[in-house]
């Protein structure tokens, strides 16, 4: 056991921390609305250029062919530093893991680096208005048409975040409807500005346009734009929502970040003086939060250390996804009930504490029970592959 | 970066698990209950063979000069199978204590004896109102204020104390100063005392993994098994996600114990903060893990004729000895909070 980082890797967080600190931008507007996010694309360019946005892709695709180890000490320095949420994050964490393992040699090229230097924009749709949880009941078609070598789309995907700024869906859709449920799905790329597409917006819980509905009329795909097998989507699909759950999505850097935040701001409500009983009942609440995000990045410790030596987390992800969501909902909890009055404050009111970004947090943080997979779901998961307890 | 143990480390911990499971079956603890004074000698003298006893004790003693990363998970494994003995005490506590702290005469006098099984040692520090085991031990290490002193077991006098816990053994002991042998005094005497304490809640942490685990396996077996409506219960889906919630706690505990464990090992800076996190943690694992155990068994489990509470009213006491989880809550917040 050697809970220290070598010589090397201590160079690459000098090296990352030194850009960041000196980079990263303060004050971005959300990226989940049409003006943040082009502000967001010019970060996540600029930290392509200087060899950032994908750390640990091999460098012909635009990384920089880092390990696992420096992936994880390039999120802690740039959450330390502030940095803002990824909008890339729907191609570079969920898509590029996939095509990774599932893509052509075409496809990586064609696909990978311009995802690394935020030239396309991916969304990711999978959820339809009749399949949420149920995945495998998605009714979105796409059938064949040899005469152009494809594949034509009809149907509807909802609740695709940031599907209004983006211009690449990726998803599953039905291509034999005569399968048995979890067979007959195929994963296709989808070019939002397809001839038949149709995107539009709608409102989040925090009101920003975050998500959106993608109609599908007659789209045209050509078959360079199947990932995986034909009829073999479902599998390939598992693949990213593994991801999703697991390490890539939510490194514990911005949790870690986030308790650093909320200790400060204990301190910072302790020494204004006011409320001084309510603060005070609240650090119990706040050393558990801090540790939460701890115990959350020492389990990412023993989570990597085993794929390092090629044991993979398999169902275990799934503890890690409720673990992660639920710390997260009680740190911004927290952070709420420091402020007290001036909890409800968002961004738009002068009075709010750090630009309204707790309830902004928490806002956000109560999604992530739901997305990726509900924590019900994850717990049936662990029930049943972790435990190994009886389906039926 | 590599937060896992070794090879050796993970034979030698599964030698023990598999001694344990021999040794210390089910019938053994409730053997413990029943009898008087319920420690089989014959499982210390075999563990002090296989090198457990004295593993803290320096080589040149007679012992192993192992330390916790090596030690906590075989507590882990003693926890498991429930095992009633003073391993904390004795092998987490005292031995590096002594080794660390007592001049070399005490340290000529015990260290030897520990190593090879002839001397149980027990310890009460300050805010310990029990000491656990003093009816076989042959020494008590005791601090009182800025000193540290060894008290011969002879000199100890002692008031049984009923644990919820049939299988523990705690006392109220009284002891004059005369027939004590001063470790030692002063600073020196308090930060002896603070890394003893650390080193007993870590190991009680480690102990309570073990407890937590076996409890999940013993569930998940009974509900697979029990059917009711013409099912398992374990496939409804109430009964799945008490697991789940139960697993999920052990999952995030777990790490935290291996790092308090490594924290002790190379004497971290934040040690305190690394074991009382990884107490904090276990100690709350352990009270979710048990109601839901308790839960999902129904009136079965409800019963002394099964083993289950065996391992509940273990988890009970140790959760709460050691400083229990809202004490350790207290003390990382302090240490984040005031700096
Ligand atoms: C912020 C956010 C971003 C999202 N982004 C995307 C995206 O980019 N692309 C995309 O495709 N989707 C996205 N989603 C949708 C997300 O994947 C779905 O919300 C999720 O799969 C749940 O589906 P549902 O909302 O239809 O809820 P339902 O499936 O209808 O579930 C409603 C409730 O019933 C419970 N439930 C359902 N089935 C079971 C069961 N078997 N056992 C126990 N409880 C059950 C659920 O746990 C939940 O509590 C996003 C959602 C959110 C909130």
């Amino acid at each position: 056991m050697d809970l220290t980082f070598t010589p090397a890797e201590e160079a690459f967080r000098a090296e990352a921390r030194e850009w960041l600190e000196a980079n990263v931008p303060v004050g971005l507007p959300s990226g989940d609305t049409a003006e943040g996010f082009a502000l967001h694309v010019e970060w996540e360019k600029k930290l392509f250029e200087a060899g950032w946005s994908v750390v640990s892709w091999p460098e012909e695709f635009g990384g920089r062919g880092a390990s696992l180890w420096e992936w994880l000490i390039f999120e802690e320095e740039y959450y330390r530093v502030g940095g803002p949420q990824r909008v890339t994050q729907n191609g570079i964490f969920l898509l590029a893991p996939t095509i990774f393992e599932y893509g052509t040699d075409e496809q990586k090229a064609r696909f990978l680096p311009r995802m690394a230097s935020a030239d396309d924009l991916w969304c990711q749709g999978w959820s339809e208005p009749d399949a949420g949880s149920d995945l495998a009941g998605i009714k979105s078609r796409a059938t064949r048409d040899d005469e152009r070598g494809g594949w034509v789309i009809n149907g509807q995907k909802t609740w695709t975040t940031r599907g209004a700024f983006c211009n690449w869906v990726f998803g599953l859709f039905r291509t034999d409807p005569e399968a048995a449920r979890h067979s007959g799905m195929t994963y296709l790329m989808v070019p939002l500005d397809a001839s038949g597409v149709t995107v539009r917006g709608v409102e989040r819980l925090d009101g920003d346009e975050g998500f959106a509905e993608v109609f599908f009329d007659d789209v045209f795909v050509a078959d360079d734009l199947v990932l995986g097998g034909v009829n073999e989507g479902w599998g390939v699909a598992m693949a990213t929502t593994s991801s999703e759950r697991g390490l890539t999505l939510r490194s514990p850097g911005r949790f870690c970040a986030a308790a650093d935040r909320l200790v400060d701001l204990w301190k910072r409500q302790a020494a204004a003086g006011e409320h001084p009983e309510r603060i005070d009942s609240l650090r119990s609440d706040v050393a558990q939060s801090w540790m939460e995000a701890e115990a959350y990045r020492l389990a990412t410790l023993a989570d990597v250390t085993g794929l390092v030596n090629g044991v993979s987390q398999g169902a275990r992800s799934s503890l890690t996804k409720i673990f992660w969501s639920e710390l997260d909902v009680k740190l911004n909890e927290t952070a709420l009930r420091l402020l007290g009055p001036a909890a409800e404050l968002i961004e738009t009111s002068a009075g709010a504490v750090d630009g309204g970004a707790w309830m902004k947090g928490f806002e956000f943080a109560l999604s992530g029970p739901i997305y990726a997979g509900t924590n019900e779901i994850q717990r049936n998961v662990v029930a049943e592959r972790v435990l190994g307890l009886p389906r039926k | 970066m590599n937060f896992a143990f070794t090879d050796d480390q993970l034979l030698f911990r599964d030698a023990v698990a598999e001694f344990f499971a021999n040794e210390c079956p089910p019938e053994k603890v409730r053997w413990s209950w029943n009898d008087e004074v319920g420690r089989d000698a014959s499982i210390w003298a075999a563990l002090a063979e296989m090198g457990v006893i004295g593993l803290t004790v320096p080589e040149a003693f007679g012992g192993m000069g192992m330390n916790e990363i090596d030690l906590l998970p075989i507590l882990t494994e003693a926890g498991r199978y429930a095992y009633p003995a003073p391993l904390v005490e004795t092998v987490a506590v005292v031995a590096p204590l002594l080794a660390e702290s007592a001049p070399a005469a005490i340290a000529e006098k015990w260290l030897p004896g520990i190593a090879d099984g002839s001397v149980i040692a027990t310890v009460q520090l300050d805010g310990q109102p029990f000491v656990n085991d003093m009816h076989i031990a042959n020494l008590l290490i005791a601090q009182r204020g800025d000193q540290l002193f060894a008290i011969p077991a002879e000199h100890v006098r002692s008031t049984p104390q009923i644990s919820v816990d049939g299988a523990r053994r705690l006392f109220s002991v009284e002891w004059d100063e005369a027939d004590a042998e001063l470790i030692v005094s002063g600073d020196a005497a308090l930060r002896a005392a603070d890394r003893a304490f650390d080193r007993g809640a870590a190991a009680t942490a480690a102990q309570l993994i073990g407890l937590s685990e076996q409890m999940i396996a013993m569930t998940v077996a009974y509900v697979s098994d029990r059917k009711q409506f013409g099912v398992p219960i374990g496939s409804f889906q109430a009964v799945k996600h008490h697991l789940a919630d139960a697993e999920l706690k052990v999952s995030f505990a777990r790490p935290a114990v291996w790092a308090a464990a490594y924290g002790l090992a190379n004497s971290s800076a934040d040690v305190d903060r690394e074991v009382s996190m990884a107490k904090c943690f276990a100690s709350d694992a352990a009270e979710v893990v048990a109601r839901k155990a308790l839960q999902t068994h129904g009136a079965i489990g409800y019963t002394t004729e099964h083993d289950l509470h065996f391992w509940l009213k273990r988890s009970w006491a140790l959760a709460s000895s050691w400083g229990d989880a809202a004490w350790h809550r207290r003390r990382v917040a302090h240490l984040l909070l005031d700096a």
